[in-house]
């Protein structure tokens, strides 16, 4: 698809309207083997806006949020029926190869994995040296971007060629949202961001986030009540592979439509 | 607070049993040594520091040197390792990354059963099967397109350093590519998603996330393979031609420390001549001992720190 290649050269954040949409999902559904994980999900997801999903586990979250940017395919035997489309393009498209689709949907994940032989430095501009770009001004100029962006450059400008497994657990998860970042992708994929962070560091990282929506669409797994209620937008409550509701957050934890919903965020069950 | 006698006796029974096994190691290595020292004495006396810078090998005079071992036992390593290392660090990354999950494992079979054909075995199919080969078709091939360096110039016999090397390479590979399998597979999957997230093709995760992860690791199973082929005897006696020479050809015979050895036991007649192949075995195992330090030195210096395991 041409408008995708093109826009990872040229103009990686195309002006937003308040409103848009960044994400459309249409009866998704997800099998690995026979095992029917997601079952016929819709749902939009609004640009430059956090949206979480929350759930008991093994409802489908990570499924849900792989899907979006192909990276459940990995697992062997996965397969999906219905459509995403990510500003208009179908990202499912028989011409599109996953490698496109990845690059302009980041994803940041529970554990944090820099790549443990790389500088910092290296850790931030790799995606973008994937890319092509060479050019050593401008990989230093983004990799400061992006290490600002993630709320990390002042920790580590003075150390930046030291080993990215120098840093503590929430300084290399911050590393792995700032490698995200670098390749200008227009949504951002988070699954349990800091589930494995002690509270200051997840502190830091959902300041982050919130900072971080001004710029970009955010979609969250968390198992974090709070975490949700504090930071989203919009919540999806899935349960057992399938989308039970789905609306403005301040609803969803204070007058949801279905019991189950209310049973979850009231933690009654999960 | 009381400690339970009997536990406490347990745990030190363990310490020391597990000490004194480690210690048999040690005890095994000093004690080949020692015999082979003594087993030498002869010659260590008559050549002293000559046997190491002298390439005669005259029995009938019993003059003796063991330059020209040395050089056969490092070349033919070196061919084999070039040879080697590329194939099985290719197919390791096939069989962890890319072959199709039903292939992986006949793959894996069949890979552990060329490590189990015996060495004797290679050899014979290396003397009736492959030297003809090499003779007939590789060589003359490789001195048309590649005959104006010295290494494939000269005669072709057939037997010669270049098959010796070729022939260890056989038999390393297997061990490599099993080594480096485990290796690769022992890399975190989260470290292939980072790269997949990037957007990173297949082949830019194996470099970026899987080799620069395991690389520390694959430079040991590349040792592992050295050692293997710095001692490799019985094969390499079979076609690398013994003759006892230094020469830039590759198509001419030499000759390996292993396998004058096992070649000139039977017929060391005088007690120097039986103590200089003695002295070749001390050789081998200093040489052995030497490249595997120096090895360990190349490792340290370019492959930097290790990787600490994540959590």
């Amino acid at each position: 698809m041409a408008a995708i290649a093109n826009n990872l050269v040229t103009a990686p954040t195309p002006p937003i309207a308040a409103n848009a949409t960044a994400l459309t999902v249409r009866n998704l559904s997800v099998f690995f083997g026979d095992n029917h994980v997601l079952k016929n999900v819709s749902l939009d997801i609004a640009a430059r806006a956090v949206t979480a999903i929350i759930g008991p586990s093994g409802c489908g979250k990570s499924t849900f949020l792989r899907a979006l940017n192909r990276m459940h395919e990995l697992v062997p035997e996965a397969r999906m029926t219905g459509e995403i489309r990510l500003f208009g393009d179908d990202i499912y498209a028989r011409n599109v190869e996953p490698v496109v689709v990845r690059r302009r949907v980041g994803m940041v994940f529970q554990k944090s994995n820099p790549f443990p032989t790389m500088s910092i430095t290296d850790n931030v501009t790799v995606g973008l040296r994937l890319n092509g770009l060479g050019n050593r001004a401008s990989l230093a100029e983004r990799m400061e971007q992006s290490l600002r962006m993630a709320a990390l450059w002042d920790e580590v400008k003075d150390r930046l060629n030291a080993p990215a497994i120098s840093l503590s657990g929430g300084q290399q998860q911050r590393l792995c949202i700032a490698r995200a970042l670098a390749v200008q992708p227009e949504v951002l994929l988070m699954d349990e961001p800091a589930s494995a962070l002690d509270p200051l560091a997840t502190s830091k990282i959902e300041d982050l986030i919130l900072e971080l929506k001004k710029d970009y669409t955010i979609v969250i797994v968390t198992h974090n009540m709070q975490q949700a209620a504090r930071m989203s937008d919009f919540t999806a409550f899935l349960y057992l592979g399938e989308l039970v509701e789905f609306d403005v957050t301040k609803k969803i934890f204070t007058s949801p439509a279905k019991k189950q919903t209310e049973d979850y965020v009231t933690g009654r069950f999960g | 607070m009381r400690t339970h006698g009997g536990s406490h006796f347990g745990d030190r029974a363990f310490q020391w049993l597990t000490l004194l096994m480690a210690l048999t190691v040690f005890a095994l290595i000093a004690l080949i040594g020692y015999e082979l020292t003594r087993g030498s004495g002869i010659a260590l006396r008559r050549f002293g520091w000559h046997f190491l810078v002298s390439s005669d090998w005259d029995p009938v005079n019993e003059q003796f040197g063991a330059v020209p071992f040395i050089f056969g036992t490092l070349v033919s390593s070196a061919i084999a390792l070039l040879i080697a290392v590329p194939i099985s660090i290719a197919t390791a990354v096939y069989l962890t990354e890319l072959a199709p999950l039903w292939l992986r494992q006949p793959l894996t079979m069949f890979i552990e059963l060329l490590a189990a054909v015996p060495s004797v075995i290679l050899g014979l199919w290396g003397i009736f099967v492959m030297v003809p080969w090499l003779r007939e078709h590789l060589f003359p091939w490789l001195q048309k397109t590649l005959g104006f360096l010295p290494f494939f110039k000269g005669a072709i016999y057939g037997v010669s350093m270049l098959a010796g090397g070729i022939i260890i390479a056989i038999m390393i590979v297997p061990i490599i590519t099993s080594v480096a399998r485990e290796i690769l597979r022992s890399v975190p999957g989260l470290q292939r998603e980072a790269a997949y997230a990037l957007g990173a093709t297949r082949w830019e995760v194996t470099r970026i996330a899987v080799l620069s992860y395991a690389k520390k690791g694959l430079f040991g199973a590349v040792i592992l393979g050295l050692g293997r082929a710095l001692g490799e005897t019985m094969a390499v006696t079979m076609v690398i031609g013994n003759t006892p020479q230094i020469v830039a050809s590759l198509f001419a015979p030499g000759y390996t420390l292993a396998s004058v050895v096992a070649n000139e036991f039977t017929e060391a007649t005088t007690d120097t001549y039986l103590s200089a192949l003695f002295e070749i075995g001390l050789v081998l195992l200093g040489v052995t001992v030497l490249v595997n330090a120096l090895a360990q030195l190349l490792l340290k210096t370019f492959a930097g720190p290790s990787v600490k395991p994540q959590h």
